[in-house]
C-alpha cells in the first residue's frame, strides 16, 4: 500500500491525472478470465494485474494466447461470433463485461494498434480526424486541426507529415502508416493503449522510433504490447507477462523476469530453447 | 535412337548425375505436357474470337443499313378545297379528313414533280407512282396539318418516307428480277426511282426516325422505330435500378455483416443462389400471377416489367455485393472499431465505400443482364403492338409499352423481309447500350477503386 501511494505521488507529480489514477494501484485486472473459440480453450484461468502509466509486455510462443487476452480487454473478441469470454476484466474497477457496458464507449477508452499498419485509404487528416468526429471530440474545424496536430506530435509523425495531411494515408511508408495508426489511438484520448505485435511488420529503423514513442507515451497512457521480439520487451516495457498455451506463465518486473524468472518455462522460452 | 528411347522410357526416375545439357524422358514429357495444354487454350480462345466476329459481323450487315433511310422530296399542296370544304379552319372539322384523303394530294404531288423534272415511264399510272412514297406519309402529312392548321392552302416541302420495297432496292434487298414477281413493287416502278434519285429528289440520308418513331404495322417496315421500346426498356431500368439497388444493398450488408451465422441464413444464402440460377420465363409467370393477376396491374405496362425484373436482378445485386463486401480486409473493420466506431458506423464509413466499385460493377452487369431479358416479358404482355408512346413518369410506368428485346423478337416474327434489317438494327441498338453499361462499370470501377 505504501509502495503505491509513493508510485500515485510520483505520478501525480509527472502531470495530471484523472481520478482513477490515484485510486488503484492496477489500471487493468483481470479475473479468472477464460476465452473459448467453439470448442478450444484458448485462455485458461488468467488473473493479471496491469498498472498504470507503464508498459506492460506479453511475451509467449505463437498461439499461446497473448493476442487473444489483449482484444478480450476492449473486447475486440466480441466480433467473432464463437468467441466467449468468462471472467472479469476491469479498467478502473469497471468490469467491461458487464451487460451494461457499450463496447463503442469502452473502445473509445481503450485504444488499439494492430499488427499490420492499418490505416484508412483516407487522407492522413481524415484518419486521425475520424476517431475524435464520431465521438464529438471537436465542435469546431479549428478544434479539430488542433486534435489532428497534437495526434500526430505525441505519434511522432508532425514533422513528417505536417504538410502534407491531405495525402492519402496508406502512401506512408510503413513506419509511418504505423506511427499513424497511434496518432489514430491517441486522438480520442485514450487511456489503455493496446498493442498487438506493432513492430512485426516494421525495419529495424522504423521499429526504434515506434518504441522511442511508446516510451514517451508511458508517460500519459496504460501501454499493453504483445510482442514476439524478447529484445523488444526487455527494451520497451517495465512488467513482463509469459504465456504459454493458453495460461499466464508468470508476471514480474521486465529485469526480474530476463534475468532471474521464476519459472522454467520462461526461461527455457527467453533462453530460445523453444517457441 | 529407338535405344535410348527405350532404355529411358524404363527408367522413369530422374537420372541422378545426368548432364543439365540433356533433356531427361520427364522433363520432356512435362514439356509436352505444357505445350500441349497452351495449344488448347489457344485454340478455345480463337474459337471464341472467331464465333463473336462471326456473330458481329452478320448483325452489323444485316443491320446497319436499318440506320440509313431512303426518302422523296416533294412539295405538297395543301389543298384547302380537300381538307377543309366549309373553308373555316375549324379543328374538329378538319381532323374529319382520314388518312386516305390526304392520299390524293401526295399522288397530285408526285405527278407535278415527274412532269416538272420531265419523267415519264412507259406503264406507269399516277397510282402507281404514288406508290413509291410510304403507305405511312398520309399519316404523316395528316399529323403536320392538324399541328398547323394555317398550313392549309398552301404548298409546303416534305421529305417523305420511301416504301419498303423502295428502300430496299437501295439496300440490294429488292432487285429488278425479284420486282417481276412481287406484287407489292414493279420493275417500272424502281425506275422511276432510279429516275427519281437522278434528279436529286429521292435521297438516302440518317435514320433518326429508327430511334424515335413508334413501331408500325407489318406492311409499313419504313416506318417502325424504336421509340416506344427505348422508352420502355428505360422506364424498367429506372424501376430497377430504383428498386433493386437499396433492396439488394440492405440485404447484402444485413446478411454479410449483421446476420448471425445460423441454418436459417444458411437456407437463406442457398436460396439467394439458386434464385440467381432460375430460368427467367420463371419469374415472368410468377410476374403474370402476382402483379397482374392479382396486384391488378395493368399488362404490358413497364412496372410489372420493371418488377419482374428487379426480382430477377436482385440475386446477382445480392451476389455481387456480399462478394464486395468480403473482399474489404478485415483490418479496415478492425480499424474502425478499434477507435470507438460502432458497427453500424466503421460499414457505412469504412466497409461500404470501399466495396462501392464491386457494388456498381455488380449492379450495372444485373442491370445489362435485365435489358438483355426478353422471357419474362413475354409473359406479361410486353410483346403487345404498341404504337402510342407512354406518358412521362411515374404515369407513364403503367401505360403500355415495348422493350428493346422484345421489339426485336418481334420484328423477327413478321413477313416482311425488311423487318430482318429492322431487328438487326435493333439487335445493334441494344448492344450499344450494353456496351455503353458495360463501359461505365469499367468507368466507376476505375474512379472508386482505392488501394489499401
Amino acid at each position: 500500500m505504501n509502495d503505491a501511494t509513493m508510485n500515485n505521488a510520483l505520478m501525480s507529480n509527472v502531470k495530471t491525472t484523472t481520478k482513477a489514477d490515484v485510486m488503484t494501484e492496477s489500471k487493468i485486472s483481470a479475473k479468472n478470465v477464460q476465452v473459448f473459440y467453439g470448442e478450444k480453450h484458448a485462455i485458461k484461468d488468467v488473473n493479471i494485474e496491469i498498472r498504470p502509466r507503464s508498459v506492460t509486455a506479453f511475451i509467449g510462443p505463437s498461439g499461446c494466447g497473448k493476442s487473444t487476452f489483449l482484444r478480450c480487454i476492449n473486447r475486440m473478441n466480441d466480433t467473432i461470433d464463437i468467441c466467449r469470454v468468462e471472467g472479469d476484466i476491469a479498467i478502473d474497477g469497471e468490469n467491461v463485461y458487464d451487460p451494461k457496458v457499450d463496447p463503442v464507449q469502452l473502445r473509445a477508452k481503450v485504444g488499439m494498434v494492430f499488427q499490420k499498419p492499418n490505416p484508412f485509404p483516407k487522407t492522413i487528416y481524415e484518419n486521425v480526424a475520424y476517431g475524435p468526429r464520431i465521438h464529438g471530440l471537436a465542435r469546431k474545424k479549428s478544434e479539430m486541426d488542433e486534435i489532428v496536430a497534437t495526434s500526430l506530435q505525441k505519434a511522432g509523425l508532425w514533422n513528417e507529415v505536417k504538410d502534407r495531411l491531405d495525402a492519402p494515408g496508406t502512401g506512408l511508408s510503413g513506419g509511418q502508416q504505423q506511427r499513424l495508426c497511434i496518432a489514430r489511438a491517441v486522438a480520442v484520448s485514450p487511456e489503455v493503449i493496446l498493442m498487438d505485435e506493432p513492430c512485426s511488420a516494421l525495419d529495424p529503423i522504423a521499429t526504434a522510433k515506434v518504441e522511442e514513442l511508446i516510451h514517451e507515451l508511458r508517460e500519459n497512457y496504460t501501454i499493453v504490447i504483445v510482442t514476439h521480439s524478447m529484445q523488444q520487451a526487455a527494451r520497451v516495457s517495465q512488467r513482463t507477462a509469459m504465456f504459454h498455451l493458453g495460461e499466464l506463465v508468470e508476471e514480474d518486473d521486465t529485469d526480474k523476469m530476463f534475468t532471474n524468472p521464476n519459472d522454467q518455462r520462461t526461461q527455457d522460452y527467453i533462453m530460445g530453447r523453444f517457441g | 535412337m529407338t535405344d535410348a528411347t527405350a532404355t529411358l522410357s524404363n527408367n522413369n526416375v530422374r537420372q541422378v548425375g545426368g548432364s543439365l545439357l540433356v533433356l531427361d524422358e520427364r522433363t520432356k514429357k512435362r514439356n509436352a505436357a505444357e505445350a500441349r495444354f497452351r495449344r488448347m487454350g489457344q485454340i478455345a480462345v480463337m474459337i471464341g474470337v472467331l464465333a463473336l466476329i462471326g456473330l458481329l459481323a452478320s448483325i452489323l450487315s444485316n443491320g446497319l443499313s436499318s440506320f440509313q433511310q431512303t426518302y422523296i422530296a416533294v412539295d405538297i399542296h395543301l389543298d384547302a378545297a380537300k381538307l377543309d370544304k366549309s373553308g373555316n379552319r375549324n379543328p374538329d372539322e378538319i381532323a374529319k379528313v382520314t388518312t386516305f384523303g390526304y392520299m390524293p394530294l401526295i399522288q397530285e404531288a408526285i405527278k407535278k414533280k415527274m412532269a416538272a423534272e420531265g419523267i415519264s415511264i412507259d406503264g406507269l399510272n399516277a397510282k402507281a407512282a404514288a406508290e413509291l412514297i410510304s403507305k405511312e406519309a398520309p399519316a404523316t402529312l395528316r399529323n403536320y396539318v392538324l399541328s398547323h392548321i394555317d398550313a392549309i392552302g398552301t404548298t409546303v416541302p416534305f421529305k417523305l418516307l420511301a416504301s419498303g420495297r423502295i428502300d430496299g432496292y437501295y439496300k440490294g434487298r429488292v432487285t429488278m428480277a425479284s420486282a417481276e414477281l412481287d406484287k407489292n413493287v414493279s420493275p417500272e416502278q424502281l425506275k422511276l426511282a432510279d429516275e427519281l434519285k437522278q434528279a436529286g429528289i429521292l435521297t438516302t440520308a440518317f435514320n433518326w426516325d429508327f430511334f424515335t418513331a413508334p413501331d408500325a404495322s407489318d406492311t409499313r417496315p419504313e416506318a417502325a422505330g424504336l421509340g416506344v421500346a427505348i422508352l420502355g426498356s428505360a422506364y424498367m431500368m429506372l424501376i430497377v435500378l430504383v428498386l433493386s439497388l437499396p433492396i439488394g444493398v440492405a440485404a447484402s450488408i444485413y446478411l454479410e455483416e449483421f446476420a448471425p451465422q445460423n441454418r436459417l441464413t444458411d437456407l437463406i444464402e442457398v436460396n439467394i443462389a439458386n434464385l440467381a440460377a432460375v430460368p427467367s420465363i420463371v419469374f415472368g409467370i410468377l410476374g403474370l400471377a402476382v402483379f397482374i393477376n392479382y396486384a391488378g396491374l395493368p399488362q404490358s405496362a413497364p412496372i410489372v416489367g420493371g418488377l419482374v425484373l428487379t426480382l430477377m436482378t436482385l440475386p446477382t445485386i445480392i451476389i455481387a455485393t456480399r462478394a464486395a463486401l468480403k473482399a474489404v480486409p478485415p483490418s479496415i473493420r478492425d480499424a474502425a472499431l478499434g477507435v470507438g466506431a460502432s458497427k453500424m458506423q466503421s460499414i457505412f464509413h469504412h466497409v461500404l465505400p470501399l466495396a462501392m466499385p464491386g457494388i456498381l460493377t455488380g449492379t450495372i452487369i444485373g442491370l445489362a443482364q435485365a435489358l438483355g431479358e426478353t422471357a419474362p416479358l413475354l409473359l406479361i404482355g410486353m410483346v403487345a403492338f404498341v404504337r402510342e408512346y407512354p406518358a412521362a413518369p411515374p404515369e407513364g410506368f403503367f401505360d403500355p409499352a415495348s422493350a428493346l428485346p422484345v421489339q426485336v423478337y418481334n420484328w423477327t416474327q413478321r413477313g416482311d423481309p425488311a423487318f430482318v434489317e429492322r431487328a438487326s438494327g435493333a439487335i445493334i441498338v441494344l448492344l450499344v447500350f450494353l456496351v455503353m453499361m458495360n463501359l461505365i462499370a469499367i468507368i466507376l470501377r476505375r474512379r472508386f477503386e482505392r488501394r489499401w
